[in-house]
C-alpha cells in the first residue's frame, strides 16, 4: 500500500468519528500547549535576567564576606574603608572601585513619608556599574571624602516624596538625619527581584556615621577587561583573606551570577515542562485507548481489508498512521494555542515569554513520538487480527 | 492448466480452551480452471471452514493444498496476503463494502495492496462496474444502493484483480429470490468467460444450478457430483 494512500485513509477514519478524534487530541493539545507556553515563559524570564544581570555593567567582580554556598551562615562584615585602599592598590585605577553599604531607612521630605534602600556608595558608583541620571548631578570625591549628608534619589523615592516636583536641591530625612537632595536616578524598575527604584544613594562615609559604625558590605571591581577578571578576583581574595584572616571572601562575576541564577530557572521550568509533559503522557494513554475501540469497531473492515490482500503490516501502518495524525494534528493545536498563551502572557502581564524554535519543534517531534510509542499496541494488534474471525465480527 | 485448487486430505481442527474441535477431517478436491462447484450442507457442515482454506484466509492443520499451483504451508502470511489478492476473490453473504466508501472506490480496494494509484484504481473500478451493470453507480455509496446492487459491486470488487477464482460464500443468502436469481445468473456469466467459481449455498435450488455439487457433512466430503 501506498504511503499516502495510508494517510487519506487515517484521515477519513478520524474524520468519521470528528468529536471523538477533537476528544482524544485535547489531551495532547494540553500537554503540547503547557509545554510550549511553560517553556516560553522559562526562556523569557532567563533572556529577561540576563539582561538585567548585563545591565549591570560589564566585566564586574563583586566580593563579599561569607562564602557563596547554600545553606552558609550569614557573616558579618569586617571590611572597612580601608580595605577598600588596599584593594585599589592592587587594581591601579580607583574609579574601578565601588563600595557600598546598605540599610533599609525611612524617608520624609515634609508630610510625606517613604521607605528607601539606603545605599553608601563612593562616587564612581555610575561608572562601575551602568546608572544613568534623569535630574541634577551625582556625588563627587569631596561628597564622600568629607561626609557630606547629600542624596542621589531612586524614581520610585522621588516619586513617593515630591511626585511630579522637582526634588533638587530640597531636604529630606534618611533614619531622622537630614539630607540635601542633589540629584535623581532614571527609572529602573525591577532587578533581579530588587526594585531599584527605591534605593537612594548617599556618601558611604555619611551612611556610616549614620549607621554607627565603619563597615562596608562589600566592594565591586570593573575589570578593564574579561581576561584580567580572574587574575584579579585572585588577588583581591587573597589580600582580603590575609588582612581579615578569620573570615572567608567570595568574589563572583556576572556569569557566575548568571550561570547559578540559569541553573535555578533552568531546574524550576524543567520540572515545570515535566508536569506539561505528564499530561502529555495521559494523552498519549487516551490516544492509545480510543486506537483499540477504533481496531475493535472495524474489526469486519480489517478482515475485508486482509482478506482482499492487505498485509499485516498494511493494516499496522494504517492503523499507526492514524494514531499519529491524532497526535500531531492535537501537537500543532497545541503548539498554536500554548504560543498563543505565551504572546498573550507576554503582552499583558509582566512575565515575559519567548518562543524558542527548538521548543516548538520538539514539541511537535514529542507528539508524533507519543502517536508513535501508543498507537504501536492497538496498530500491531490490527495486524495480526484473524481474518477469518475479523470477518465474522459483529 | 493447472487446477485452481488442490485441497488433498485437508483438515483443519480448532483448538477451543484446550480441546481439539475438527471442522474439516480429510477433505480431497480439486477446483479445475473455469470450473462451477456448489459445496452445500447444513452449518456445522464445515463448508465455511472448507471457502476459508480454500481462499488463503486459514490454513489447514493436515493435509497439502495448493492455491494456484502453491502450497499455501510454504507461504509466509505476506506470501499469502499476495496470493489472496492475485489469485483470489471473495464475495461474502454481507457483501462486506466500506460503508463510507463510494461503489467505485470500493471496487478499486483490492487494487490498493498492489500498490496501483489512484486514478488507475478508479479507472479500472470503473471498467469493472460497467461489466457488472453498475455503470451508472459509481458515486454512490452502499447505503444508497439496493441489496443485489450491493452484491454486485462486491462481485465487481472480487474481479478487479484478475482471479482465476471466485469464491462465493451464500451470496444470495440476504437477497430475494429476483435479486438472487440475478446475481447468479452474474457469477455464471463470469465461469463462461473462464473464472472458476466455487458457491457455498445451503440451498439446493441454487447448488443445482452448478456445474458439479458437493455434498458436506460433519467436516467430510460425502458426496460429490
Amino acid at each position: 500500500m501506498r504511503i499516502a494512500e495510508a494517510w487519506r485513509v487515517a484521515l477519513d477514519a478520524l474524520r468519521a468519528n470528528r468529536l471523538r478524534s477533537l476528544l482524544t487530541m485535547l489531551g495532547v493539545v494540553i500537554g503540547v500547549a503547557a509545554v510550549v507556553a511553560l517553556v516560553a515563559i522559562g526562556t523569557g524570564t532567563r533572556q529577561q535576567i540576563e539582561r538585567q544581570v548585563e545591565g549591570l555593567g560589564s566585566n564586574l567582580l563583586i566580593v563579599v564576606p561569607g562564602r557563596l554556598e547554600a545553606g552558609a551562615a550569614p557573616t558579618s562584615s569586617p571590611l572597612t574603608l580601608d580595605d577598600v585602599d588596599a584593594v585599589n592598590r592592587i587594581v591601579g585605577d580607583p574609579t574601578r572601585v565601588a563600595v557600598t553599604i546598605s540599610s533599609g531607612e525611612t524617608v520624609r521630605a515634609g508630610s510625606r513619608t517613604g521607605f528607601a534602600s539606603m545605599q553608601g556608595v563612593v562616587e564612581t558608583t555610575p561608572t562601575v556599574f551602568v546608572r544613568r541620571l534623569d535630574r541634577g548631578a551625582y556625588l563627587t570625591r569631596t561628597d564622600v571624602s568629607t561626609g557630606r549628608r547629600v542624596a542621589v534619589l531612586g524614581a520610585g523615592v522621588s516619586h513617593d516624596l515630591f511626585g511630579d516636583r522637582d526634588p533638587i536641591g530640597r531636604q529630606i530625612t534618611i533614619g531622622g538625619v537630614r539630607f540635601r537632595v542633589i540629584g535623581t536616578f532614571e527609572a529602573l524598575g525591577q532587578s533581579l527581584g530588587v526594585d531599584r527604584d527605591s534605593e537612594v544613594h548617599v556618601p558611604v562615609t555619611a551612611a556610616q556615621r549614620l549607621l554607627g559604625t565603619a563597615r562596608i558590605d562589600g566592594l565591586a571591581i570593573r575589570a578593564p577587561d574579561r581576561e584580567r577578571i580572574a587574575e584579579l578576583s585572585a588577588a583581591v581574595v587573597a589580600t582580603l583573606a590575609e588582612r581579615h584572616p578569620d573570615t572567608d571572601f567570595s568574589a563572583v562575576t556576572q556569569e557566575q551570577i548568571l550561570g547559578v541564577l540559569g541553573d535555578i530557572l533552568g531546574v524550576l521550568t524543567g520540572v515545570l515542562a515535566a508536569i506539561a509533559g505528564i499530561s502529555l503522557l495521559v494523552g498519549g494513554v487516551g490516544v492509545s485507548n480510543i486506537m483499540l475501540v477504533s481496531v475493535r469497531e472495524r474489526t469486519r473492515e480489517i478482515g475485508l481489508r486482509k482478506a482482499v490482500g492487505a498485509r499485516p503490516r498494511d493494516i499496522g501502518v494504517q492503523f499507526l498512521l492514524e494514531a499519529v495524525l491524532l497526535t500531531t494534528t492535537g501537537g500543532i493545536i497545541g503548539l498554536l494555542l500554548g504560543a498563543g498563551t505565551a504572546l498573550l502572557v507576554d503582552r499583558l502581564s509582566p512575565v515575559p515569554a519567548a518562543l524558542t524554535w527548538w521548543s516548538t519543534a520538539l514539541a511537535f517531534g514529542v507528539s508524533a513520538a507519543v502517536g508513535i510509542i501508543f498507537g504501536v499496541v492497538p496498530a500491531q494488534r490490527a495486524g495480526r487480527l484473524d481474518p477469518v474471525v475479523a470477518l465474522r465480527a459483529e | 492448466m493447472t487446477p485452481a485448487i488442490v485441497a488433498t486430505g485437508v483438515s483443519r481442527t480448532y483448538h477451543l480452551d484446550g480441546l481439539d474441535v475438527p471442522a474439516l477431517r480429510g477433505v480431497s478436491l480439486t477446483v479445475a480452471a473455469g470450473d462451477y462447484v456448489a459445496v452445500v450442507g447444513t452449518s456445522g457442515s464445515g463448508k465455511s471452514t472448507l471457502m476459508h482454506l480454500l481462499g488463503g484466509l486459514d490454513r489447514p492443520t493436515g493435509g497439502t493444498l495448493l492455491i494456484g499451483g502453491r502450497d499455501v504451508a510454504t507461504l509466509s502470511p505476506d506470501e499469502l496476503a499476495a496470493l489472496r489478492n492475485t489469485t483470489i476473490g471473495f464475495v461474502f453473504q454481507s457483501f462486506h463494502l466500506l460503508a463510507r466508501t463510494t461503489a467505485q472506490d470500493n471496487v478499486g480496494l483490492p487494487l490498493v495492496y498492489r500498490g496501483i494509484g489512484r486514478r488507475e484504481r478508479r479507472a479500472r473500478a470503473a471498467a469493472m462496474l460497467e461489466r457488472v451493470g453498475l455503470a451508472h453507480r459509481t458515486g454512490h455509496r452502499p447505503n444508497q444502493l439496493s441489496g443485489g446492487e450491493q452484491q454486485r459491486v462486491a462481485i465487481a470488487r472480487a474481479l478487479v484483480t484478475g482471479p482465476s477464482v471466485l469464491l462465493a460464500d451464500e451470496p444470495t443468502g440476504n437477497l430475494d429470490s429476483t435479486t438472487g436469481g440475478q446475481v447468479l445468473e452474474l457469477l455464471e456469466s463470469l465461469n463462461a468467460e473462464g473464472v472458476a467459481v466455487v458457491l457455498v449455498t445451503h440451498d439446493r435450488e441454487v447448488a443445482a444450478r452448478a456445474r458439479r455439487q458437493i455434498v458436506m457433512r460433519d467436516g467430510l466430503i460425502v458426496d460429490a457430483a
